[in-house]
């Protein structure tokens, strides 16, 4: 087969080509042959992501200046479509943790926090999490009960935080706290560190997919945070986080464009191989019409993730678009990941296949980072429905 | 130390090629390139070895417009100056390509030249040998190890050869031709890919170099090879044993 997509390699640049080419061949020579054993240990060494800041694949799309390897959102899905080829997204969400967890503390501006969070996270020296969803709050921050109270020159931050990636491993998080009861105007990022006292993994989540990714709930009891580990000044929260989910959801929307692309090919890899009743699966219509549809969707999921991505590249705020990439992103993904199933049959229901295991993980895109249903909402209300 | 050091774009190892109806060559249609993996070995132990001792590296490629982003990757990578020689791989074989090579070692005069041992495309395995030759260099091929002996003067290699490890010390100049295992090639940041994407590429012809470009070998046709046979199951070892005497008559 020939790639479907091919003729959107025109709009990319030979930086991106040549990054894409990059993080595909670290996906297969260093991901790949380990990716079933830290999936079924669900964990992969700590030291994965200093192999990766050395391999110049971790700060992609932060400043040069700041340590990061700079470039734009579509070199970062560049990064995505090529350790997709590590048949794992659990590693490259762990790995990617960074990705949500920096940049509100980079809005904050704090050269004290550069040095102390940014530089050594995108070296692969520390790891990052960011801490949003509670029990009773997810999408709807208004929701966050999570407080940081002022005592003397500290904060004491009492709460809980659930689904955190990289959350378990994480030298330091990026939380979201409530400093005021004004519901979006409240809420305040504080980094708070591994041994502070009071701060602590509760549990180590155990997922449907995404399984090599650590998630976690943290508890945090009375934590005692120097004021110098707030972000950015009280109440500044909201608007900062808004900007952080955008990112948040076109990285999950590349990922849905690649893992559909990457089911694709192993599925129809494995039906041109395959023999029933006397011939390939490719020779019967009924597969091939199906992977014709699927091919036709991976097309349209990436196309549109391109055009969102290159606008929001330049600098475009698109909250409708982005929200609309990921919903359709993930739903293709899914749809795909169901079609790719079947066509392997009993093979894409062994835990040994990397289809399995895709298709398992793509369960989470149209969940994470805001629901469909969320992003439903934002898109009726942004386009004045 | 001066090194020149090759790279070749190559029909991605992993795509099953497909050949022209009429067996003039290979199908480029729809076909990605990669740069030869021997190449970016060749290329880690150049920029490795220049890290070490000081001086440059030079990449040289021979191929068509389309090579320059191959020969960027190297750069990327950290190749300091970057040549491509104008071909096109219908015009060319290894011997033109190892004459090309050598003219321009004649010109740059570099300490090593470093090439990969064959590119996996049409696995030919000669224009190292035939260069060093035709320069009358030493050589050494296969290298898994390099070594840089008596000051800079000279290098010991260890090479790859049936049976195991043989170790030989080459003066320089010389030409070593670099084996999967000497390194793991690095891979380039991204401010190394933009950077690149700005480095001059110096064109030559195979007329600048003064080459003759009269062939020796002329491609008849390509076909694919025959396809596997089924393998056969034995019940025992006394079984095997028959049919590896009466049938495959091997014993």
């Amino acid at each position: 087969m020939k790639r479907p997509t091919a003729f959107l390699d025109v709009q990319l640049d030979a930086t991106e080509l040549a990054l894409r080419q990059n993080a595909r061949r670290f996906a297969e020579t260093v991901i790949a042959p380990n990716a079933h054993e830290w999936e079924e240990a669900e964990y992969f060494p700590d030291s994965l992501f200093r192999t990766a800041a050395k391999a110049g694949l971790l700060g992609v799309g932060f400043p040069e200046h700041l340590g990061g390897q700079g470039g734009t959102v579509m070199h970062q899905m560049m990064v995505t479509e090529g350790f997709i080829h590590g048949g794992t997204t659990g590693v490259m969400a762990g790995l990617g943790s960074l990705g949500i967890a920096l940049p509100p503390i980079l809005a904050g501006g704090s050269d004290d926090h550069v040095s102390r969070f940014i530089r050594p996270t995108l070296a692969g020296e520390t790891i990052a999490a960011l801490a949003i969803t509670e029990p009773g709050a997810g999408s709807d921050v208004a929701g966050v009960r999570t407080r940081a109270v002022k005592d003397g020159t500290d904060y004491r931050i009492s709460g809980s935080k659930l689904f955190i990636t990289s959350g378990c491993r994480a030298d330091f998080v990026t939380v979201l706290c409530r400093t005021s009861d004004d519901p979006h105007g409240g809420l305040t990022f504080f980094v708070v560190e591994k041994g502070m006292a009071g701060f602590s993994v509760s549990k180590h989540l155990q997922k449907t997919g995404w399984r090599a990714s650590d998630t976690a709930e943290l508890a945090f009891d009375e934590v005692r945070v120097p004021e110098r580990n707030r972000v950015g000044a009280p109440g500044s929260a909201f608007l900062t986080l808004m900007k952080t989910f955008q990112a948040e959801r076109l990285a999950l929307a590349a990922m849905g464009h690649a893992s559909a692309e990457f089911l694709l090919e192993a599925a129809a890899a494995y039906a041109r191989e395959r023999k029933a009743f006397g011939k390939v699966l490719t020779g019967h219509q009924v597969i091939r019409h199906r992977l014709a549809e699927m091919a036709t969707q991976v097309a349209a999921a990436k196309a549109m993730n391109y055009a969102v991505g290159r606008r929001v590249a330049l600098g475009d705020y698109l909250v409708a678009e982005v929200s609309m990439a990921k919903n359709f992103a993930s739903d293709v993904a899914t749809r795909i990941a169901y079609d790719a199933v079947q066509i392997l049959g009993g093979m894409g229901y062994m835990r040994e296949s990397a289809v399995e295991r895709i298709a398992r993980d793509v369960r989470l895109l149209p969940i994470g980072g805001g629901t469909t249903e969320i992003m439903n909402e934002i898109i009726g209300k942004t386009l004045g429905i | 130390m001066k090194i020149l050091v090759t790279t070749k774009r190559v029909t991605d190892p992993g795509t099953k090629i497909k050949l022209k109806a009429d067996g003039s060559g290979i199908a480029a249609d729809g076909v990605e390139f990669k740069p030869n993996p021997f190449c970016e070995n060749a290329i880690e132990a150049a920029i490795s070895l220049r890290d070490q001792h000081g001086g440059e590296v030079i990449v040289v490629s021979i191929g068509p417009d389309e090579a320059d982003q191959t020969i960027r990757s190297a750069v990327a990578m950290g190749c300091n100056r970057a040549i491509r020689i104008d071909g096109n791989d219908g015009g060319l074989d290894g011997d033109l390509v190892a004459r090309a090579l050598a003219k321009l070692a004649e010109s740059e005069q570099p300490d090593v030249f470093i090439l990969g041992k064959q590119a996996v495309d049409g696995d030919s395995n000669q224009v190292g040998q035939l260069m060093a030759e035709y320069l009358g260099w030493p050589q050494a091929t296969f290298a898994s190890a390099i070594t840089v002996t008596n000051g800079g003067k000279s290098a010991q290699v260890a090479r790859e050869v049936d049976g195991g490890i043989e170790t030989v010390e080459v003066d320089f100049p010389a030409v070593i031709t670099a084996d999967l295992r000497l390194n793991e090639p690095r891979f380039a940041s991204l401010p190394n890919i933009m950077k690149a994407k700005r480095t001059a590429i110096e064109v030559k012809t195979l007329a600048d170099l003064g080459v003759e470009t009269t062939l020796k070998v002329r491609t008849t046709r390509f076909e694919a090879p025959p396809g596997r046979q089924a393998g056969k199951k034995v019940a025992d070892v006394a079984d095997l044993v028959q049919k590896l005497r009466n049938e495959a008559k091997v014993l």
